[in-house]
């Protein structure tokens, strides 16, 4: 079989420009498909962060819009395995003019000694630590915010509360860095407390749970639940990461989203390549008949036809591949990264799958004119004449 | 002079089956648009109509939401008698007094649940809503508990069929009735008696928010300045339409990803009606050239390749459009700013499939225009001699 190889490629490579054109257009789409395949991979099939997967998150079995007391804290201390257990309130608020996307960046009220323990992944310097600890209307925000605001440590941030009213002005205390994105702020939960008036507080929207090990989380994650069966506001625990999926699924039928395009372009890469392959096939019949004069048997002539349009949309989904990794970076460098699952920029099954996906539609789109080359009679390919 | 019309349309159908696989490669292109399109639309169509002009709402100041607002009873008792609310059938002003608070609909396993929105409204607040009106059963009967589900619920879930319970706040609730709200996105809520459920959710002094109706959309306006202006009473008022206007607001994320998936699907299908149309130049090189001989200019040659690639493309749009129509009218749900579902369906319009037949042949333009240029500069002795 890969005697013909050289005759393959150079075939693929007889008019330059409709290879170059078909690769760079199955490349683009292919790329589309890339960040789809990422996505699905990161969201429902790979491995959560070692950090990630030590977490857990408890609201409201309702909705995360619904509060659950302060006074839960310390029972889900107590269930074995879970080691910390911090308040995580998402905070809303509005920052100079929320009509700019770019001032709704996340705030959540956290317990400062708590935070750091809890995302271990967050890297900040020592005496920043002690001093977001220390100062109760201190703030720190993450490095992507900074830039994003030029904020430096000392600065003055205001913040009108929404959910939690009132007007707070929070102190710049340290800059964190994260390996997602990080366009959050997170402040000390006492501050948001004593501000309040009277009835409103002792009211949390999440805690984030922190446990000993990850293959424990479905076991501890239900002993949480179990300890609220009966109250009135009965909790919902789950691993960080689909807490995160379900956050985002608020904004539509993401599976569906992701299917659906994807589709769509596979599709459309099947009819670009089919369109190319029918091309050259058409130009070829004669030269077909020669091959088949030499002894050519018609098994190896649709080998031959198969074979070059996989090389060539096999090249068309490794550059779309390689773009996709690119855009993805895009991706996780957008507001949504932060709820994003981490993507490590090479990723062995996402690649494959790109590769296979590309030569399987190679494979496909050339079956009817590598059949029909096949099986033509050697009479009527010499004597035609296109 | 130019080159006929029909020159161009005969190429496309002699060769069918290029022209057919470049046509649908676009087609898809367009439809992924159009889907995205028609979703917004269908969004903005449905909480466009969920507005009333007359209707004014107030919330605490500085919040942006229903749930996450707190509306004393107190401050309703003053906004109430403010001037400009209209007088309902028992001559009482037509202001409601409502509290808004999410509960779960229980599906076959944790993926099908949903959450939804519930309102505790007083009878004026139904009969404020002229868009809402009652499907089948009955209201639910104050001091009961008793809820009447949105339409798009009863659709769509078997837990929310007339007769079933469904829980919240301290216990179970009865589904005594199922209204239709003319499509608006009430149609999503769950409704129960005021009193009922905000003593179930211990909120009976510090509820969500106020609506009022005011007689006419010049009082609608001035009501809404002046509860603005009013510091004694602390509010934020603005016109029901406006508060839905701002939900839209959730489709943005949905709508830009959309769109930019589908510039690079056009970035695609553009080359790939480049590749045909470069074929199509390469297989009539001898035509290009006896129309040279023939007197037509190089302009002619130029355009005439443009219009095909752009004919080409058009077909391809509007197969794009044949294939998005289906989708019209189905329904699919989206998060809103509370946290609940809001049911809407898809909503393809004519503008919006002309938006996706201009796309198409901008994408098939931009595709055709180098072998267009390619056509127009052979040399009339070479092409004739080619192919």
């Amino acid at each position: 079989m890969f005697r013909y190889l050289p005759l393959v490629l150079k075939n693929s490579w007889r008019n330059k420009r409709r290879t170059v054109l078909t690769i760079v257009s199955i490349g683009i789409s292919m790329c589309l498909l890339g960040v789809m395949i990422a996505m699905f991979h990161a969201f429902y099939l790979s491995n959560p962060s070692p950090e990630q997967a030590l977490r857990l998150v408890t609201r409201n079995r309702v909705s995360f819009t619904v509060f659950i007391p302060l006074s839960y804290r310390d029972q889900i201390e107590h269930v074995p395995g879970v080691r910390a257990v911090s308040v995580a309130n998402w905070f809303g608020g509005v920052y100079k003019d929320d009509r700019d996307p770019k001032n709704n960046f996340a705030r959540f009220a956290v317990e400062p000694e708590k935070l750091f323990r809890i995302f271990g992944e967050f890297r900040m310097p020592e005496d920043q630590q002690k001093a977001f600890q220390r100062d109760r209307t201190a703030c720190i925000v993450g490095r992507d915010l900074a830039n994003q605001f030029h904020f430096q440590v000392g600065d003055r941030i205001h913040v009108t509360g929404s959910i939690f009213p009132g007007d707070y002005a929070f102190t710049i205390r340290g800059i964190f860095d994260s390996p997602r994105n990080s366009e959050i702020m997170y402040f000390n939960t006492e501050y948001m407390e004593q501000s309040l008036p009277e009835p409103r507080r002792g009211n949390v929207i999440m805690y984030n749970v922190l446990i000993d090990d990850p293959s424990h989380a479905a076991r501890i994650g239900k002993a949480i639940d179990a300890v609220f069966a009966n109250s009135t506001a009965q909790t919902k625990t789950e691993t960080a990461q689909a807490f995160n999926v379900a956050f985002l699924a608020l904004l539509g039928n993401i599976k569906m989203f992701l299917i659906g395009i994807s589709a769509a372009v596979m599709f459309t890469v099947l009819l670009v390549s089919a369109n190319t392959m029918a091309m050259s096939a058409r130009e070829r019949v004669r030269e077909v008949g020669i091959l088949k004069t030499l002894g050519f048997t018609p098994g190896s002539i649709l080998g031959m036809i198969l074979a070059e349009a996989t090389a060539i949309s096999i090249a068309g989904g490794t550059i779309g591949y390689l773009i996709s990794t690119l855009l993805l970076r895009l991706v996780m460098k957008s507001p949504f990264g932060g709820y994003m699952p981490p993507m490590p920029p090479f990723q062995m099954p996402v690649a494959l799958a790109c590769v296979f996906t590309a030569a399987a539609i190679g494979v496909m789109s050339s079956l009817v004119p590598a059949v029909g080359a096949s099986r033509t009679a050697i009479v009527d390919a010499l004597r035609s004449t296109d | 002079m130019s080159i006929p019309f029909a020159y161009n349309l005969r190429n496309l159908v002699v060769r069918k089956t290029t022209t057919i696989m470049t046509a649908l490669g676009i087609a898809l292109t367009v439809a992924v648009l159009l889907a995205i399109l028609a979703l917004v639309n269908g969004l903005r169509t449905t909480l466009s109509i969920s507005g009333d002009p007359l209707h004014v709402l107030v919330l605490r100041k500085g919040s942006d939401s229903e749930l996450v607002s707190v509306f004393l009873r107190s401050q309703f008792q003053d906004l109430k008698f403010k001037s400009g609310i209209a007088m309902g059938r028992d001559g009482q002003p037509l202001a409601s007094l409502e509290v808004v608070t999410i509960m779960i609909l229980d599906g076959a396993d944790d993926a099908s649940s949903s959450n939804l929105t519930v309102r505790g409204l007083p009878p004026a607040g139904i009969e404020m809503r002229r868009n809402v009106h009652l499907v089948g059963g009955r209201w639910f009967r104050q001091g009961q508990r008793e809820v009447v589900v949105g339409k798009s619920i009863a659709d769509r879930f078997a837990a929310g069929q007339i007769g079933k319970k469904v829980h919240f706040g301290r216990g179970d609730w009865e589904i005594v009735g199922v209204f239709d709200a003319s499509g608006g996105a009430q149609g999503s809520e769950v409704w129960g008696d005021l009193f009922q459920v905000s003593s179930d959710l211990q909120r009976v002094d510090a509820v969500s928010s106020g609506l009022v109706t005011a007689t006419d959309p010049a009082a609608a306006r001035a009501l809404v300045a002046s509860l603005n202006d009013d510091q004694r009473l602390g509010v934020k008022a603005m016109l029901e339409q406006e508060y839905y206007d701002q939900q839209t607001s959730s489709a943005k994320p949905i709508e830009s990803v959309g769109i930019i998936v589908a510039i690079i699907m056009a970035i695609g299908s553009s080359f790939a009606a480049m590749n045909t149309m470069y074929a199509a130049v390469a297989r009539r090189s001898r035509e290009i050239g006896t129309l040279r001989v023939l007197g037509f200019s190089k302009g002619s040659i130029l355009s005439s390749f443009l219009l095909e690639s752009a004919l080409l493309s058009a077909l391809g749009g509007m197969l794009g459009c044949v294939l998005a129509l289906p989708l019209n009218g189905v329904a699919t749900s989206i998060g809103n700013s509370t946290f609940s579902e809001t049911s809407f369906a898809f909503h393809v319009t004519p503008q919006i499939m002309l938006t996706g037949v201009i796309f198409a042949v901008v994408l098939g333009s931009v595709g055709g225009l180098f072998p267009a240029r390619m056509a127009s500069r052979k040399q009339i002795l070479t092409s004739l001699r080619e192919g």
